[in-house]
C-alpha cells in the first residue's frame, strides 16, 4: 500500500527495486520476527520441561542407582540447584550451542539422534505435499473451472469427506487394503531389513515403502488445496480482467488456465507454508502407524519413555524447520509477486 | 422456524444436522440403551459383525460388545470436542480483543505469542501437553484448547481492529467507560460472529486431535473412545480389520456432520467464509 506514496510525484522516480534486493529487505525483516518467536517458543519449552514431574537427575539416576548424596552431587554438578533464570540462562546459551541435552531413553546426544531422523521426514513431508498441493490444486481447477455444475459439487462434498477422515485411520485401512489383502505393498518400515540394496535398487525400495504413508498424509490435505483453488477461482471469474479476457475472445480454456486459476494460485502457496506444521504434527501418527523410523515416530518413543526432553527438543526443531519453511515461502512469493516488498523501500 | 428452514436450505445442512441429532441423541441416550459398563466382557472374543443379533456389530479381542463401546464412545468425542472447541473459542476470542484494543505493546507482545504457538505443530504440543501433565478427560480438553486457540484469536483481533474506530466505541469512551468494560462488553460481543464461524472447523479438529491423541495411547484411560478402540483393533488388523474400520467410520462420519452443518450456518447467517 506504500508505494502509492513512494511513487508519488513529490519524491522523484525511484528505481523499482529487483526481485532479489526486495527479497533480501523482506528476509532480514522476517529473520529479526523469527528470532522473536523462537525465542518465546524456547522459554515455552523451558517451563514445560519445568513442570514435568523429575528432573534430568531423577532420570539419571532410575538408570543407574545412586545414593542422596550422589543426587546432591549430580544436581550442583549440572547446575541444577541454581534459580529458575540462571536455569534458563543455562539452557538458552546450551541451546546457541545447539546443545539439546542428553536423552533418557536412548543414552545419546539429542541433537545426534533428531538429526539421524530428520532425512526421513522431510522426504514424506515433502513427498506428501508435492501429493496434496499438485493433485489437490489440479482438481481445484477442474472444479473451479465450471463453478456450480456437478463436478464441481461432488468435488466439493468429496473433499470435504476427505477431510473428515482422520490421517492415522487413513493409513489402517490402506494397510488393510494394499499391504494385507492385495500384498502390492510392504506395510510398514521405511525399507527391507537386511536386504543388502544398494543404489538405485534401495532408492526402489524405500520408494515402494513410502507409497502408502505419503498417500495417507498427502490426501487427507488435497482437500485444503482443492477447496482453496475452487474458492479462490470462483472469487476471480467474478473480476473485470476475466470479463475483459471473454471479450476479446480467447478460448475458455486459456481463461481458465491463464486468467482465473492463475490468479487464484498465490493464496496456495502461503497455504503451503502454514500448512507445514500441520503436516509435521499429522506425521507423528501417519510414521507411528507405518513404523517409519522419523521425528514424529521418535516424539511417539519420547512420549513412551517419558522422555521431556527429548519430547521439547523435538518441538524445538519443528518449530525452527516450520519458521525455515515459511521464510522460503516468503521469498517464494516475493520473487513471484512484485507488489511484495516494494514498498518497504526505506525499511 | 424461518430462521431454522433457511438453516436447512441445502441438502448438505440437512445431511449434516441429522447426522449429527442421531450422534447427540446417541450419546445422551448410552446410558439408557447400554446401561453397565461398555468395557465389561459380552461374549465370546472376535464376533464378526451382523452374526448374533444381540451383538450387531460383534465383539472385541477381549469379548467387549462393539455396538456399545462404539455408543459410549460418541460421548467422549462429542464431550471433549465441544468442551475444547468452546475453551479454544473463549482463549480466543479473549486475547484477539485484548491485542486488538490495547493496540501498542500488549498488542505486539500478544500477537507474537500466537505467532510461536502456531509455530509449534498443535499436535505436537498437545501431545506434549498431555503426556507432562498426564492423560485425563480435563487434561485433554485443555491440550487441544491451547494448541487450537490461536486461529479464532486472528480472526478477533482483525475484526476487533475495525469496530474499535466505530462511533458507539468513541461514545462509551466519552461517558467514561472502563477500557476493559469497552472492551468485552461493547467490542467482543460485536466481535463474535466471523469468530464463531471458525468454530465448526475447530470443533472437527478437536475431534480428530482427541482421537488421534488416544490412537497413541494418550487419551482417558478409564473412557471408551474411538480412538483408543482404533488402536485396540490395529492389533489384529490381519483377521478381524472391522474392529477398526468401525469406530473409524464413526469418526468420519461425525467430523463431516460438523462440517456439513457448519456450512449450513455459516451461510444462512450469511456471514463471509473465511477459510482459516
Amino acid at each position: 500500500m506504500l508505494s502509492f506514496e513512494n511513487e508519488s510525484s513529490f519524491a522523484p522516480p525511484v528505481q523499482r527495486p529487483f526481485a532479489m534486493t526486495r527479497a533480501l529487505r523482506l528476509l532480514r525483516r522476517r529473520l529479526v520476527g523469527s528470532a522473536f518467536v523462537l525465542l518465546i517458543v524456547v522459554i515455552g519449552s523451558f517451563l514445560l520441561l519445568e513442570a514435568a514431574p523429575g528432573d534430568a537427575v531423577d532420570a539419571y539416576i532410575v538408570s543407574t542407582g545412586g545414593d542422596a548424596g550422589m543426587i546432591e552431587l549430580l544436581r550442583h554438578r549440572w547446575g541444577l540447584d541454581q534459580s529458575e533464570l540462571t536455569r534458563l540462562a543455562n539452557y538458552l546459551w546450551a541451546l546457541l550451542h545447539l546443545d539439546l541435552g542428553q536423552s533418557v531413553t536412548f543414552s545419546r546426544p539429542i541433537s545426534d539422534i533428531i538429526l539421524e531422523r530428520l532425512p526421513t521426514t522431510l522426504i514424506l513431508m515433502g513427498s506428501a505435499t508435492a501429493l496434496s498441493f499438485g493433485l489437490g490444486s489440479a482438481l481445484g481447477i477442474y472444479a473451479g473451472a465450471r463453478p456450480g455444475s456437478f463436478r464441481d459439487r461432488f468435488l466439493s462434498i468429496g473433499s470435504l469427506a476427505l477431510y473428515a477422515v482422520p490421517g492415522f485411520w487413513l493409513g489402517l485401512v490402506l494397510i488393510v487394503v494394499f499391504a494385507v489383502d492385495l500384498r502390492w505393498l510392504p506395510i510398514g518400515g521405511i525399507e527391507t531389513i537386511a536386504s543388502g540394496k544398494t543404489g538405485f535398487s534401495r532408492a526402489a525400495d524405500v520408494a515402494t515403502h513410502l507409497v502408502l504413508p505419503v498417500s495417507a498424509l498427502g490426501f487427507i490435505y488435497l482437500a485444503l488445496y482443492l477447496r482453496m483453488m475452487r474458492a479462490g477461482m470462483a472469487e476471480a471469474w467474478r473480476q473485470d480482467f476475466v470479463l475483459a479476457a471473454r471479450a476479446r475472445g480467447l478460448p475458455r480454456r486459456r481463461i481458465v488456465l491463464a486468467h482465473v486459476a492463475r490468479n487464484a494460485l498465490l493464496p496456495l502457496i502461503t497455504m503451503l507454508g502454514l500448512q507445514s506444521a500441520q503436516m509435521l504434527g499429522g506425521s507423528v501418527v501417519i510414521e507411528s502407524v507405518f513404523a517409519v523410523p522419523g521425528l514424529g515416530r521418535l516424539a511417539q518413543e519420547a512420549v513412551a519413555g517419558r522422555d521431556t526432553p527429548l519430547l521439547l527438543g523435538i518441538i524445538l526443531v519443528s518449530a525452527v524447520l516450520v519458521i525455515a519453511i515459511n521464510l522460503l515461502v516468503d521469498l517464494a512469493y516475493a520473487v513471484l509477486d512484485p507488489r511484495v516488498g516494494a514498498g518497504e523501500a526505506s525499511a | 422456524m424461518k430462521r431454522l428452514r433457511r438453516l436447512l436450505h441445502t441438502p448438505e445442512a440437512i445431511a449434516g444436522a441429522l447426522i449429527l441429532a442421531l450422534l447427540i441423541a446417541m450419546a445422551l441416550a448410552a446410558p439408557l440403551l447400554f446401561p453397565g459398563d461398555p468395557q465389561a466382557i459380552a461374549g465370546p472374543a472376535l464376533l464378526p459383525p451382523f452374526r448374533d443379533w444381540s451383538l450387531p456389530l460383534g465383539t472385541d479381542r477381549l469379548g467387549r460388545d462393539v455396538l456399545a463401546e462404539l455408543v459410549h464412545g460418541a460421548r467422549t468425542s462429542l464431550a471433549v470436542g465441544l468442551a475444547a472447541a468452546a475453551a479454544a473459542l473463549l482463549i480466543g476470542a479473549v486475547v484477539g480483543t485484548l491485542a486488538g484494543f490495547a493496540g501498542g505493546l500488549i498488542d505486539e507482545v500478544l500477537m507474537r505469542m500466537t505467532d510461536a504457538f502456531q509455530t509449534v505443530p498443535s499436535f505436537l504440543l498437545a501431545l506434549a501437553f498431555v503426556s507432562i501433565v498426564g492423560p485425563s478427560l480435563g487434561v485433554v480438553v485443555a491440550a487441544i484448547a491451547i494448541s487450537a486457540w490461536t486461529g479464532p484469536a486472528r480472526v478477533a483481533r482483525a475484526e476487533v481492529l475495525s469496530i474499535r474506530e466505530r462511533d458507539y466505541v468513541a461514545g462509551a469512551r466519552v461517558i467514561g467507560m472502563h477500557p476493559l468494560g469497552i472492551a468485552f462488553r461493547e467490542v467482543l460481543p460485536n466481535a463474535l460472529p466471523p469468530v464463531l464461524a471458525l468454530s465448526s472447523v475447530i470443533v472437527a479438529a478437536a475431534i480428530l486431535t482427541e482421537a488421534a491423541l488416544s490412537f497413541l495411547g494418550l487419551g482417558d484411560p478409564n473412557r471408551v473412545t474411538w480412538g483408543s478402540m482404533i488402536a485396540e483393533g490395529r492389533t489384529v488388523l490381519r483377521t478381524a480389520p472391522f474392529l477398526s474400520i468401525v469406530p473409524g467410520v464413526a469418526l468420519v462420519l461425525t467430523v463431516l456432520g460438523v462440517y456439513l452443518a457448519g456450512e449450513g450456518v455459516v451461510e444462512s447467517t450469511a456471514v463471509r467464509r473465511s477459510l482459516s
